[in-house]
């Protein structure tokens, strides 16, 4: 879709000035999205068969685009540590196998996670903004994020608030993007939709094109604490908007599913969905990414298995 | 980063194709006394068997061996007995599914992704179907108690070979009739394979009559004495010259003929999958679908941002090897088929429209068409009237819901039509309007056993499918 049906989306939101009938206006004004059609496109993109160099491709691919994340009240100082070793070096035995693209934690253990992976080249993702629920008060949410930003997060996980996107308060989801784009200062901005809770597919398709006119570099399905978390079908409409988005403004924005991608098999059909649906471009974890906590095992168990020909136990991997 | 995906080869070991196969008469494969011919992989034209070719003493001989078998086991049996046979047929094609699907693609060119997915598993879903049918034939409509025609002689194409063999056969058993089938002379396959598992069924001798061979093989059958129905799928041409030949007779007849189908799209649809169900509408099978949306009619005002990713989304198509899992686009059927699209593209271009394919490397053997679409089309050119039944998409405008009725009717066809809206109100008056058999809303080319389909005007006459389709095979 070249030319959106209102003017301003190509704004980039800390210079827009959005009324809410406007935004409001354009969100309406985007082209629906057909359930059954999108349900079918994203099931057939599935039955493609990646088999010998490319499935080796695809994985080290997959590996090097994890967000490999762990979001429990339990989690430690010394957790957190031991899913940054994994993170900088998967697989003890194979040093070719590359890092994964950042670690994903609170953002009260962004520091430690910061000072383990320094130097690696391992990014820190925190979430933010009282994830996952969102419920608390703007000025709390942007402490969270600053405080996460300050102790070295380099990636914010931002979460919309989804009661006020269901109650058709744009223009509040919209500010509040706007502010904790600048709270993060250098730091990368992910918006989580929380796709589960929004339901439909339209909503999906709204909710994308107002996180990028607000500024978001990532769109991103879950939080992974609300199911269903990410879905092929979900991500088919996310991707099919940066596409569109960056068609009308030349910014590309990238795409983050989490939560519920345990399997090489479903990394793979993402990466496919990626390829054939946004595009080769879309393919590095620059712009793409897989937040998961128990996908690299599945990933790094396959990889063995392509190279040496039979499949090594579960034990053969570290639990981290 | 690129992303090549690297070949994805089904296995054809799975299928045992023999060097010759005879036709199939009274439950016994006998030979043929016309001269053999042969089938050929499209994809490379390497030649696959020999197949028997059926002259009219041996037609004579499969339809008295029909007749015998509806005098005296198929006619007479308890439709519940029948539903039992057509059962077990339709899990032993589950069974077999996959070298059913392999030799599909093999004999046919569609990619394996489509015989996998679409064509056996729906051939398989005719057979259920029509099974429940058998015994609940008094609550179908037709009567307290009604009774089967007969023999019936049924001709179908080469577009779905064991689909189409499918939609006449499972029909015709379930309500007691005895057949008599020719497959298309390019496609006999798959039909032979068919012949097997009704023996593996153990279906009585004679209820199933397999004859090959070409055009003349098919008239005799449809001219044949001892036929009562004709069942025809295949070109509109060929069945005039069939309606010609049963008027006055007593046979009773149906026709699924050529289509020239209007796929509406417009301003308000859903664009992504409209897009999507375009492609399906004319790239599914080659474009070898006789209620291919062949015709794309776009509001004006969307026009060029429908265009734009429809020819992003088709410079993603997949065309090559059938038996890549994952090829989107096969081979052409046969040369006299590319020979004919390659005719009316170059009549479309000669005409003025403006043509466009997505680049696209196509393998030097075998017979190949690259995707292709055509703008600027209008009402009177060739490519937007004719039925060029390969993988061409004749693009037209419309400025307003009439004129887009007006539009889509305009066509001596009238098989399937598809509309494009996110209004259901624009839906429902628009399939009030489309004189179409099939008319689908935010989908297309969606088939079941339990819906009707059939054409209006030159696309034929009679249902297939359905309480409706039965009817064709009701003494009513």
């Amino acid at each position: 879709m070249r030319g959106p049906r209102l003017g301003d989306a190509g704004v980039v939101a800390t210079e827009t000035r959005t009324s809410a009938g406007e935004l409001r206006a354009f969100l309406h004004g985007l082209p629906g999205v057909d359930q059954v059609g999108a349900d079918e496109r994203a099931a057939r993109l599935a039955t493609r068969s990646i088999k010998t160099s490319a499935k080796a491709e695809a994985i080290d691919l997959a590996i090097s685009m994890v967000d490999l994340t762990t979001l429990e009240g339990a989690d430690t100082p010394g957790k957190v540590r031991a899913l940054c070793a994994k993170g900088v070096r998967p697989d003890p035995a194979d040093p070719g196998v590359p890092k994964v693209a950042a670690i994903c934690v609170y953002p009260d253990l962004a520091g430690v996670a910061a000072e383990a992976v320094r130097g690696t080249g391992v990014g820190v993702a925190s979430v933010a903004t009282a994830f996952p629920s969102g419920r608390a008060p703007l000025e709390a949410k942007l402490a969270d994020t600053r405080a996460a930003v300050a102790a070295g997060a380099t990636e914010i996980d931002m979460v919309i608030d989804r009661g006020a996107f269901l109650a058709g308060d744009y223009l509040k989801v919209h500010e509040e993007i706007v502010a904790t784009r600048q709270a993060c200062g250098d730091a990368h901005l992910k918006v989580i939709f929380e796709t589960g809770e929004l339901a439909t597919y339209d909503n999906v398709r709204r909710a994308s094109w107002l996180a990028m006119r607000a500024g978001a570099d990532f769109i991103k399905t879950s939080t992974g604490k609300v199911a269903p978390a990410a879905t092929l079908p979900v991500t088919l409409v996310m991707l099919e908007a940066v596409r569109d988005f960056r068609d009308a403004t030349g910014r590309q924005v990238g795409v983050k599913p989490a939560g519920g991608i345990r399997t090489t098999k479903d990394a793979i059909r993402y990466l496919v969905l990626v390829n054939e649906t946004a595009g080769p471009d879309w393919l590095t974890p620059r712009w793409f990414r897989l937040g998961a906590s128990s996908l690299l095992n599945d990933l790094l168990m396959q990889r063995r298995k392509l190279a040496t020909g039979v499949y090594s136990g579960p034990d053969h991997f570290t639990k981290d | 980063m690129a992303f090549e995906y690297a070949p994805a080869p089904e296995s054809r070991d799975i299928v045992d194709i023999r060097p010759s196969y005879g036709l199939f008469v009274g439950g016994e494969f006998t030979g043929g006394r016309g001269e053999p011919f042969k089938s050929v992989n499209p994809a490379n034209e390497e030649t696959l068997a020999e197949i028997a070719r059926a002259d009219a003493a041996d037609v004579d001989r499969a339809v008295a061996a029909a007749r015998a078998a509806y005098d005296r086991v198929w006619g007479p049996m308890p439709g519940r007995e029948r539903a039992k046979y057509l059962y077990r047929i339709a899990r032993l094609v589950q069974e077999r599914a996959r070298e059913l699907a392999v030799l599909e693609s093999i004999d046919n060119g569609k990619p394996i992704r489509e015989s996998r997915d679409v064509d056996v598993p729906l051939v398989a879903a005719h057979f259920f179907y029509h099974a429940g049918w058998a015994d609940k034939l008094p609550y179908a409509g037709f009567g307290p108690d009604p009774r089967p025609v007969g023999v019936a002689g049924q001709v179908i194409p080469w577009n779905f070979p064991l689909l189409m063999l499918a939609w006449k056969i499972a029909p015709a058993l379930a309500c007691g009739n005895t057949v008599v089938l020719k497959p298309a002379e390019t496609t006999p396959l798959t039909a032979l394979a068919f012949a097997e598992i009704c023996q593996q069924a153990d279906l009585p001798p004679g209820v199933v009559n397999i004859v090959t061979g070409a055009g003349e093989t098919g008239r005799a059958l449809v001219e044949h004495d001892g036929v009562d129905k004709v069942a025809f799928t295949g070109s509109t041409e060929v069945g005039k010259l069939i309606a010609r030949a049963a008027a006055g007779t007593r046979k009773r007849l149906t026709l699924e003929l050529g289509g020239k189908a209007a796929n509406v799209v417009f301003d308000d649809a859903p664009l992504d999958q409209a897009v999507e169900g375009v492609v399906n509408g004319i790239f599914f099978n080659q474009g070898h679908v006789c209620c291919a949306g062949s015709r794309l009619l776009v509001q004006e005002s969307v026009a060029d941002a429908l265009l734009e990713r429809l020819k992003a989304r088709m410079a993603t198509l997949r065309v090559g090897d059938p038996l890549d899992k994952n090829t989107d686009v096969g081979a052409i059927n046969s040369a006299a088929q590319l020979d004919k699209i390659r005719m009316l593209s170059e009549a479309g271009e000669a005409e003025g429209a403006g043509r466009w394919s997505p680049p696209c490397e196509l393998p030097q053997r075998g017979f190949w068409f690259a995707p292709t679409l055509f703008t600027g089309v209008a009402q009177s050119h060739r490519i937007a009237r004719e039925e060029i039944f390969g993988p061409v998409l004749s693009v037209l405008t419309f400025r307003t819901p009439a004129e887009a009725v007006e539009k889509a009717n305009n066509t001596p066809y009238g098989l399937s039509a598809g509309v494009w809206t996110e209004k259901g109100s624009r839906v429902l008056w628009m399939a009030e309007r489309l004189r179409a058999g099939v008319v689908w809303a935010n989908t297309f080319n969606k088939f079941d056993p339990a819906s009707p389909f059939g054409g209006y005007k030159e696309s034929g006459f009679g249902r297939e499918g359905g309480r409706h389709g039965l009817e064709a095979y009701l003494n009513v």
